[in-house]
């Protein structure tokens, strides 16, 4: 236990000294911004030593406590964090239970920051505990740690609680920025299309509408044209600039510091890539069925190519849902383990180099958010297209015409 | 404990699953009915206002270019016909100068002779007259100087000297 409070001791030592740079009216903006970025890091790393005390091992425990606050980072919680870490400011979001015996519902706020299954909240007679943004049934009583949960150890030797979760429903961080968003999405659009009807069209567009209009046509030419062929292209249209521009928005705003990373959430990636793949579905033809239960192959090879082609239906939209998931989560974590060498190393001499990686990759993020947004849409417009396509074996054809030019 | 923690990355839940389901059928419907709809219609109509427009314009392009060779042909036609005019107009005057200067010269040449003839005549009638003049004004003169120069003797005969030498020089 010695090393273990000296590093205890060590960050706490940090922690002041941070405290002591934010009360400073002197400090420069680039302190500022890393303080800024760091100020999450903090607050996950304190309760993180209170939880994994016992059980932690004290050589290994830095280094599991910034990739746990990394990926605590990019999830989801129950109240939107703020600032602040022994006196947090945070916004309380709805909890919303689909219980055994029906729906609960309460502010978070009532967990009092807890996340470590110490606060009981009780509601209609049932009693709910927050375990790292999970939200349990509470047990009757305490565990040692005061936790009201019954912890159970698994096969890889982590602890887990081993009691009942009620279906969570509730308004957590992501789905209030997905309602922000879903709001600023309508409001922005339809102030558009009144603007059009406003000015006619006989006017060039001006303000809003002269900045999204080039978007609106790149989405509808360069996407939904150029892959969907055949002039069936505008019904998906309205389809596409949706999932587009639902995607750049969240991108954006997650890559600013308080927000929420709901593009970076597979449930998000999973909802879009699972329409997308309805759509395909729907809108695909005889050849695109043909292909898949009866390949041009020999008979002898289909209880081989059956089950490969019927498994592609599903990995193209499964592809499409870890692509944008990954690359948003990734960027977020390398932002966030950037920013965590200065607590790794437990200098803030490393902070220059620290903040200046995490400026490139927020820059490259930047390039990214517009990049996932635009490959998502393409590939969405792909398979809807690859699904609709007439005379296969003419386009092969012609196809081989082509290179046969070159 | 890094494994356990990525599992609850890349578990969906169940919450943010249904309403991201939700709010996205709704964005999709209202976002539809109420703003893409629209602007892709006032979008599309506008290009084709632009390419009727461009269009029309080509066409009134080519109108122009018929109109201005047509002009071209007919000012060509018009300077051609000025020209025909304009020298026809000189040949005219040309022959009309040389037909007057003819004609002026005649014109002259007969007045001159006229005048040259009538000029002898009013000479010769005027040397005639003269001659007559100068015959009685000689007689009258002869007959004023005889009774002068014969009034007496020396003066008779100094004038009849003067005669003689008179005589003598003729």
């Amino acid at each position: 236990m010695q090393p273990k409070s000296k590093n205890t001791l060590i960050l706490k030592q940090m922690a002041s000294k941070i405290k002591t740079f934010t009360r400073n009216t002197s400090v420069s903006f680039l302190f500022f911004a890393l303080l800024f970025l760091a100020s999450p890091v903090y607050r996950a790393s304190e309760p993180a030593e209170g939880s994994h005390a016992p059980t932690a091992d004290t050589t290994k425990k830095k280094k599991v406590n910034m990739a746990e606050i990394a990926i605590e980072h990019v999830l989801d919680s129950h109240s939107w964090h703020l600032w602040g870490d022994e006196h947090p400011v945070s916004l309380p979001l709805p909890v919303i239970l689909k219980t055994a015996s029906g729906f609960v519902s309460f502010s978070s706020g009532e967990f009092h920051h807890d996340i470590h299954g110490k606060v009981v909240v009780e509601k209609g007679g049932q009693r709910f505990v927050n375990f790292e943004e999970d939200i349990f049934y509470a047990s009757e009583t305490p565990n040692e740690h005061g936790q009201y949960l019954v912890m159970e150890t698994d096969a890889k030797g982590k602890m887990h609680p081993s009691n009942e979760k009620p279906l969570d429903f509730s308004i957590t961080k992501n789905v209030a920025q997905l309602f922000f968003s879903a709001l600023v999405l309508i409001l922005l659009f339809t102030s558009i299309a009144k603007a059009y009807k406003k000015t006619g069209v006989t006017s060039a567009p001006k303000g809003k509408q002269s900045f999204f209009e080039p978007l609106i046509v790149f989405v509808r030419d360069e996407i939904a044209k150029s892959n969907i062929g055949g002039g069936k292209h505008e019904k998906y249209v309205p389809y596409l600039l949706t999932v587009f521009f639902l995607i750049l928005l969240n991108n954006v705003l997650g890559l600013i510091p308080i927000s929420a990373n709901l593009t970076g959430n597979i449930a998000f990636t999973f909802v879009l890539a699972t329409i997308t793949f309805i759509v395909t579905s729907f809108s695909a033809n005889k050849n695109y069925w043909g292909h898949i239960f009866l390949p041009p192959a020999p008979k002898a090879l289909y209880p081989i190519l059956i089950p490969l082609e019927v498994l592609g239906i599903f990995t193209k939209p499964f592809a499409l849902m870890i692509r944008l998931f990954a690359n948003m989560t990734a960027g977020h974590i390398i932002v966030i383990s950037l920013v965590g060498l200065i607590f790794t190393f437990e200098t803030l001499l490393v902070s220059p180099i620290a903040v200046g990686f995490a400026l490139f990759i927020d820059v490259l993020e930047c390039l990214v958010a517009l990049l996932q947004a635009y490959i998502f849409t393409l590939l969405t417009a792909l398979f809807i297209g690859s699904a609709m396509v007439e005379h296969h074996h003419e386009e092969s054809h012609d196809g081989e015409h082509a290179t046969a030019k070159h | 404990m890094q494994l356990f923690i990525l599992g609850s990355l890349i578990t969906p839940g169940i919450g943010l699953i249904f309403w991201t389901g939700v709010v996205f059928l709704l964005l999709f419907g209202i976002l539809t009915k109420f703003a893409w709809k629209p602007i892709l219609n006032a979008i599309k109509t506008r290009e084709k206002n632009i390419s009727d427009a461009l269009a029309s314009a080509e066409g009134a392009l080519n109108d122009m270019r018929e109109l201005r060779a047509n002009n071209e042909k007919i000012l060509a036609q018009a300077r051609s016909e000025r020209d025909a005019l304009l020298k026809e107009a000189r040949e005219t005057k040309d022959s009309i100068i040389a037909e007057a200067k003819s004609k002026a010269q005649a014109e002259a040449d007969r007045i001159m002779s006229s005048a040259r003839e009538q000029i002898i005549n009013e000479k010769n009638a005027a040397v005639a007259d003269l001659k007559v003049q100068v015959a009685s004004l000689s007689i009258e003169i002869a007959e004023k100087i005889l009774k002068s120069e014969l009034a007496n003797d020396d003066k008779q005969k100094t004038l009849v000297n003067s005669l003689m030498k008179d005589v003598n020089l003729n």
